[in-house]
């Protein structure tokens, strides 16, 4: 009897063995990269570069924490010779990890403004991705909007929903709200969303237009690109989009709070020349429309459109705040959404 | 029938002197595989992170306990009611589908909690199909319920982790005499009493290995209770860590989940003394109590009504977002990540259980066995805690050691435990060994001590000893252990992540990346072949073992 299960479990092993078959060693040039943004997302923008430069890739995905876990366990010995991950504030943790190598690059400073970059050139901005309002066309008309502090105001008391403060969007979010408004006016805003709510937040931005959609809440906060994605598969979704802040004297009209995937050289990287030549790249033209249509995601680069279906929301004015606040700012937001209540 | 006195006999295996030094020395390397890691974890008391502590004493960590609190007792007596009512009536009781529901339900063994969660909640939630159709029905005012509460974490967590009772629970109901209820209804115990004074007490350890499976599964859960946006202790963890940047501050926070159930574990044993449950006569032809009409039909309900929930429904879910997503996703990709996953849960499932056994062994031969159940805190931990332990204590080796003398040969250095293969598989062990011993455990305590010192007496020795009277008799126990190792395996995610070697992706990394990006859709397809592949060894055992 043993030896039968034996033999099963044997069995399925050698079939799983069977067929596979193990990416042989290439002799070219190699890249190793950590990324926290998905395969999906990420391998035909990889692809795409091998079959221009001959430099194939490595790469393990997973969350930005564990990630940067290892790179800063692996230290100098570490296989990694870029770090990709999506918001700012990861890549601040990075650079004051000293996990990444400041580096200098002409075609960089060109492509990628300043706001969206390190200014010791740690890390660099590849692709935007813009957090506003969305609403419910049939229930709230645009010119009832305005900002995200106005969403704190009674007209949206039981009308709104958010993600959960646990996801860093939000952190990120209300840490240009510290920055733009100081701690005690921002803390007085986030107070207001969480009297505010409709509902407890939900898990991710998906549930939030979803709710908008059932009727369960009429305002709320996503990354623009979740809400492309969704008129995508239904373009007769009764959510809208409007852009935050862009009107008013000062603060009010400071702009939409954008966020970044980025990438940054290890300081352990021995392919530096290779691993500047893909973080160049990524900057480019064929980087940055996969960047744009592989997710709905604005160029960083200005040369590059965004796509058509995004088009259509129009231009909005960026708040300029340098995204290494919102490293800098994340601890004290989160204290701030957590003495607030807002889970 | 129950023993009083302790036995702590040389019953065991290694007779021969130098087979008795590898069990021990196997025995000790994987306590000390399982130990590396949360050594890495304790020393972060090295340093005091009284920021995030005062922060999260002066806000959340009240309620995070109390969630936590009420998490557990819910999960604790929901699989305990389904776990155990379920496997005795199937076992004892006829009643119409009962052949079927035997090993029926089983199935939602293979429903990782995760993906139980997505599923209940995209059915479920305001904007789901269940509450749409009520407003429809019956105006705006029904169906307007948030369904992100206790409650419904509650029963997914049960529905997926009573399987784990009800497994345990039933093989050792199958394997008690049924003379054993029969003389205490003789002397007269109604048959509830029959169940509650003889049957569970002799079914306590497997029982208990049970529930405190689940109930450690429900502790360092994460992804779960995040789908409900539900914050728990882990939580905090997750917060200091991913939050605060804090590791430290973080493995502090997950050591306290760590010690709470080590006492809870050593309480148990030590409350359980020395009594040990053997089986008494031999098995015959099971008699079951037919139940009065009304009754069985009631036995049939509650068994269809659990079954529908914990599996039909999740599944057929699946299915139509699957089918809706097509074909497309079918690529050669796709069958390698299903390739992967087997691989891993096979390879996995025979090392773990292996050392189990070896661990087993070793605990029936020294007199205080305490060391050897060390092994067992693996589970306790969080996924990703215990990950980045093990990777800690695996690049140190590499920076201590293979570096060096990479270095001294002139070659340029590279780490070489971390990103192997070998290391994931350590952290499948290092983590799932509690999940082998139990089931392992529970039936080499059913085996009669007389029966390895007969064959002693008659000349049987060492791997003689093992192969011809333990492991026959271990048979369910082994068979079971293989199949929660495998199942568990397959579904686990965190160390996969961080652990696994370029290109080696499993079903549970894509439908984490999926569930990343809010695709529940294209999660579907990949998390019915993990279902399914998950079924196969579920049922493979499920026929040994019923007959």
């Amino acid at each position: 009897m043993m030896r039968k299960i034996a033999l099963i479990i044997a069995a399925t092993i050698v079939l799983g063995a069977c067929g596979k078959s193990e990416p042989s060693q290439p002799d070219g040039p190699e890249l190793v990269i950590y990324s926290s943004r998905i395969e999906q997302l990420i391998k035909p923008i990889f692809d795409d570069f091998t079959k221009e430069t001959g430099i194939t890739i490595r790469y393990v995905t997973d969350e930005a924490g564990p990630l940067l876990a290892r790179l800063k366990a692996e230290g100098e010995n570490s296989p990694a010779d870029m770090l990709i991950t999506v918001d700012a504030g990861n890549l601040w943790h990075a650079a004051d990890m000293g996990i990444l190598a400041p580096v200098k690059s002409e075609v960089l400073n060109t492509n990628i403004p300043p706001a969206l970059r390190d200014e010791q050139g740690r890390w660099y901005g590849v692709s935007i991705r813009a957090r506003t309002i969305v609403y419910a066309t049939d229930r709230v008309k645009p010119e009832e909007l305005a900002g995200y502090e106005d969403l704190a105001g009674p007209q949206w008391n039981g009308r709104l929903c958010l993600r959960t403060s646990k996801k860093v969007y939000n952190q990120s979010l209300v840490a240009s709200l510290i920055v733009a408004l100081g701690a005690e006016k921002a803390e007085e805003v986030v107070s207001g969303w969480v009297n505010n709510l409709a509902v407890s937040p939900f898990a991710n931005d998906v549930k939030v237009v979803e709710a908008i959609d059932a009727g369960q809440c009429d305002v709320g906060l996503v990354n623009t690109y979740y809400l492309a994605r969704m008129l995508e598969e239904n373009p007769d979704l009764p959510v809208g989009l409007f852009w935050a802040n862009q009107t008013g004297e000062g603060a009010a009209g400071r702009g939409v709070h954008v966020n970044i995937s980025g990438a940054g050289i290890t300081k352990a990287s021995k392919h530096k020349e290779n691993a500047m030549r893909l973080l160049e790249w990524l900057s480019g033209p064929t980087a940055q429309y996969d960047f744009a249509h592989l997710n709905q995601e604005y160029p960083v680069n200005d040369k590059t459109a965004p796509s058509e279906l995004i088009e259509q929301w129009g231009r909005f004015r960026a708040d300029t705040m340098p995204l290494s606040e919102a490293g800098r700012l994340q601890g004290d937001a989160i204290r701030l959404m957590d003495r607030v209540g807002y889970r | 029938m129950p023993v009083a006195a302790p036995i702590v006999s040389h019953i065991g295996p290694g007779q021969s002197r130098a087979g008795l030094w590898v069990l021990r020395l196997v025995g000790i390397a994987a306590v000390l595989g399982v130990l590396a890691p949360i050594l890495v974890v304790v020393m972060s008391w090295s340093s005091a992170q009284t920021d995030v502590w005062q922060h999260l004493i002066a806000t959340q960590l009240g309620s995070l306990l109390f969630n936590t609190l009420v998490l557990l007792v819910g999960v604790g007596l929901l699989v305990s009611v389904l776990g155990i009512g379920l496997a005795w009536f199937t076992v004892m009781c006829d009643f119409p589908g009962r052949g079927w529901f035997e090993w029926l339900l089983m199935l939602p063994m293979a429903v990782p909690a995760y993906v139980m969660a997505f599923v209940i909640l995209g059915i479920f939630d305001f904007g789901g199909p269940f509450q749409s159709f009520l407003r429809l029905q019956f105006g705006q005012e029904y169906g307007s319920m948030d369904v992100r509460n206790a409650f419904t974490v509650i029963v997914v967590f049960s529905l997926v982790l009573y399987p784990y009772v009800y497994m345990l629970a039933r093989s050792a109901f199958l394997s008690q005499s049924s003379d054993t209820t029969e003389v205490a209804r003789a002397l007269g115990c109604s048959p509830w009493q029959a169940f509650y004074r003889v049957a569970l007490p002799m079914a306590r350890p497997a029982i208990i290995a049970g529930v405190s499976l689940a109930m450690m599964e429900t502790l360092a859960d994460f992804g779960t209770v995040a789908v409900f946006n539900y914050d728990t202790f882990t939580t905090a963890i997750y917060k200091a860590w991913f939050g605060f940047f804090n590791i430290q501050a973080a493995a502090q926070l997950a050591s306290i989940l760590l010690l709470f159930v080590a006492i809870t574990v050593f309480a148990e044993r030590h409350s359980r003394g020395g009594r040990r449950f053997v089986q008494g006569g031999r098995l015959q032809h099971r008699y079951r109590f037919p139940l009065k009409p009304m009754k069985a039909w009631a036995m049939t309900g509650i068994c269809s009504l659990v079954l529908v929930l914990a599996f039909v429904l999740p599944v057929l879910q699946l299915i139509q977002w699957a089918v809706a997503e097509g074909a497309a996703q079918l690529t050669q990709r796709f069958f390698e990540l299903l390739q992967h996953t087997l691989l891993l849960a096979g390879f996995a499932a025979l090392i773990t259980v292996f050392l189990a056994m070896v661990l087993a062994f070793n605990r029936r031969q020294v007199k205080r066995g305490g060391f050897f159940s060390m092994a067992q805190l693996g589970y306790a931990l969080p996924g990703s805690v215990l990950a980045v332990g093990i990777m800690l204590s695996f690049t140190f080796i590499d920076n201590q050691l293979f570096i060096p003398i990479q270095k001294w040969f002139g070659m340029s250095p590279a780490p070489v435990l971390l990103g192997s293969i070998l290391t994931l598989l350590a952290a499948y062990w290092i983590r799932f060994l509690a999940v082998a011993s139990g089931p392992l455990e529970s039936s080499l305590e059913r085996i009669r001590p007389s029966l390895p010192e007969a064959a002693r007496t008659l000349g049987a020795h060492g791997t003689e000893l093992v192969w011809r009277i333990y492991l026959p008799m271990l048979r369910p126990g082994l068979l079971t252990a293989m199949v929660l190792v495998f199942v568990d395996v397959m579904k686990e995610m965190p160390a996969t992540l961080l652990l696994r070697p370029y290109g080696w992706d499993t079903l549970a990394v894509r439908i984490y990346e999926m569930t990343a990006e809010g695709h529940w859709q294209l999660a579907a397809l990949p998390a019915l072949a993990l279902v399914a592949a998950g079924l196969i060894p579920v049922i493979i055992s499920i026929r040994r073992t019923s007959h």
